[in-house]
């Protein structure tokens, strides 16, 4: 790995940030967050460890994130005014980084530090050792609760900014979250977002045998959460900007949508097995894997 | 001294109130026991900056994490016991890591809320959030500290864990310099053994040192309020005095002030040491001051364990 995918062919973020064709500025970010899945991929394989499942569920929706709905100033991370993103899910924390690079906080080659020792990238997300990560996650089930506290805040300090929290099932799976989940329809806080990564595989295996979640969006009415009026293709950009617009138009707080993923996204053999919630991409999987990652990477680059 | 007695709990409601205008950044959250933890004036008179969350502790530290990486200065009150066990993961990954400006109020410690019995009774909390790198602990000896407790932890940048009692208990420290974290105050110069007491048992230490004085005993005494960062210059400079050290806390002789103490002591000047505290057992139900007697936490026991560390020294020579 002498080179990442996304330094090869950096798009520079200006260019998506400033595209105001929506349709085009969607397959820009389509784009991108394959390149981001590749580099993960790289990166994974070369250390030898982290996760590749939850982090390759969450590429679209963080991209999107990152280049269209929040307002951040990577050169200025601690911007009071910014809007804030919670990882709750932190072992994605290769796709954070992989997005966060992209988008200017920090180098793109920096990424294959990860997990090193004095890396600014740690194996979960750490907020005083990376520029422009909110919160340090990693034990599940503290974002909704963090999130709040900063949409709180928000509300205390006559701020306009958007508190973004996203999670998994495993993270629903602890009690705490709904702790949280609770707490927030009592505050009703203005822009605070919940977004589900909800790929239903967990370490161990499908949530249906390890903890079923389901009837999950009825479990966000009964709590008094505004919730997204259907469930939205994770992967699809397109729709993870329609979910945007609608949360956008909402002023009954909370807001939660849930997002259909799938865990270990754009690698076949990979996609909804739980083995690969963490175990470590082998040579053998890495050279059968990556090719299928480069061929859509292809015909996202033809849709440009 | 004054004979005066007031409760901690009730120092620390009026100093929240004391304290909302020189710091318009600080919150309060509480976990459905603000009538109890004495919370709930603020919260009348400052609805905007209250937030009542429920019996949900783990979740209120972290809305205040939450809330702390945004500017604000949270207070969290709820009963010690909960602070440090139901929220030990979020004190630890969320503020500790994290190095947030939250101030966790842990009321009701010790043996406080005696006559509840075991279940509210918190006498592993100062092990545990002494544990955690970034934390600063204080154990107020009175109603007076209380305030400046609070007030020293406000101007902070990081975690702080004050630890508060139930029960009315000896004002001490009125008219005298205010509590300063990180400082041991000394109460009584003294040659012969040095007694480091923190919290309720301060009133009983005071005592017992003009007691065993009486008798002859000249008593090196010590409050250390604040666990961590130990003021180590002072209780070194008073065991290399003494050569022995008694400690005295209202908590398990596992990992609090006695644990602290060693730890220092061990490095920089190993001494002959006793502790007063719960030995390895839960303690009951019962009326504050008995109970506390019954498991060694008393006047009586400080003298008893004094004279007797100094009668071992004499033998073991």
């Amino acid at each position: 790995m002498d080179v990442l995918e996304s330094e090869k062919n950096h798009i520079k973020p200006d260019d998506i940030l400033a595209q105001t064709d929506i349709k085009t500025k969607a397959a820009m970010m389509q784009y991108l967050a394959q390149q981001c899945r590749i580099d993960v991929f790289d990166v994974l394989h070369e250390k030898g460890t982290g996760h590749w499942g939850g982090a390759a569920s969450a590429a679209e929706l963080l991209t999107t994130l990152y280049f269209h709905m929040m307002n951040v100033r990577p050169e200025q991370p601690d911007w009071p005014d910014r809007d804030r993103l919670v990882l709750s899910k932190g072992h994605a924390s290769c796709m954070l980084y992989s997005v966060m690079a992209n988008r200017g906080y920090f180098p793109i080659k920096e990424m294959s530090t990860f997990r090193d020792l004095n890396s600014r990238l740690q194996g979960h997300p750490c907020m005083n050792k990376t520029p422009g990560v909110e919160m340090s996650t990693g034990a599940l089930g503290h974002g909704v609760s963090v999130g709040l506290g900063m949409a709180l805040a928000a509300e205390l300090s006559k701020k306009s900014y958007w508190s973004f929290v996203i999670v998994g099932e495993g993270c629903l799976n602890e009690g705490q979250s709904w702790e949280g989940i609770m707490a927030a329809a009592k505050f009703k806080p203005r822009r605070l977002v919940l977004m589900v990564d909800y790929n239903r595989v967990q370490l161990d295996g499908p949530c249906d045998e390890i903890m079923p979640l389901d009837p999950l969006p009825e479990k966000f009415s009964a709590f008094n959460w505004s919730l997204a009026p259907k469930v939205y293709d994770g992967h699809n950009v397109d729709e993870i900007i329609e979910s945007w617009q609608w949360i956008y138009k909402q002023d009954n707080w909370p807001v939660a949508v849930i997002y259909q993923t799938h865990k270990g996204k754009g690698v076949s053999f990979m996609e909804d097995n739980h083995k690969w919630h963490g175990a470590l991409i082998d040579d053998e999987s890495y050279a059968k894997g990556r090719p299928e990652l480069l061929v859509r990477l292809k015909e996202l680059e033809a849709q440009l | 001294m004054t004979k005066q007695e007031i409760a901690m709990r009730e120092a620390f409601g009026r100093s929240l109130l004391d304290l909302a205008d020189k710091f318009p950044e600080m919150v309060v959250l509480d976990a459905d026991v603000s009538s109890s933890t004495k919370t709930l004036e603020f919260g009348k008179n400052h609805p905007q900056r209250s937030f009542n969350v429920g019996v949900a502790e783990a979740n209120m530290v972290d809305i205040a994490g939450g809330m702390a990486t945004c500017g604000l200065k949270p207070v969290i009150s709820t009963f010690s016991i909960f602070v440090a066990l139901k929220c030990t993961d979020q004190i630890r990954n969320v503020v500790c890591y994290n190095n947030l400006p939250v101030i966790l109020v842990g009321g009701y410690a010790g043996l406080s809320d005696s006559f509840d019995g075991t279940s509210h009774q918190s006498v592993a909390d100062l092990a545990i959030l002494r544990s955690m790198p970034n934390m600063v602990v204080v154990v107020p000896g009175d109603a007076t500290e209380v305030h400046h407790a609070l007030e020293q932890s406000l101007d902070r940048d990081g975690p702080t864990f004050i630890r508060l009692s139930r029960n009315p208990t000896p004002v001490l420290f009125e008219n005298q310099p205010p509590l300063e974290i990180g400082k041991i105050r000394r109460l009584r110069d003294g040659s012969d053994i040095t007694i480091g007491v923190c919290g309720v048992p301060t009133f009983m230490a005071v005592d017992a040192a003009e007691q065993l004085a009486s008798e002859g005993i000249s008593v090196d005494l010590l409050e250390i309020s604040t666990l961590k960062p130990l003021d180590t210059e002072t209780l070194v400079e008073s065991v290399s005095k003494t050569g022995k050290i008694l400690t005295v806390e209202e908590h398990s002789v596992y990992g609090g002030l006695g644990s602290a103490v060693a730890e220092v002591l061990a490095r920089k000047c190993p001494a002959k040491m006793d502790y007063i505290g719960l030995e390895d057992t839960f303690a009951e139900s019962g009326p504050y001051t008995e109970l506390l007697a019954k498991y060694g936490i008393s006047q009586r026991s400080i003298e008893q364990k004094a004279k007797a560390l100094l009668a071992c020294l004499r033998n073991c020579k």
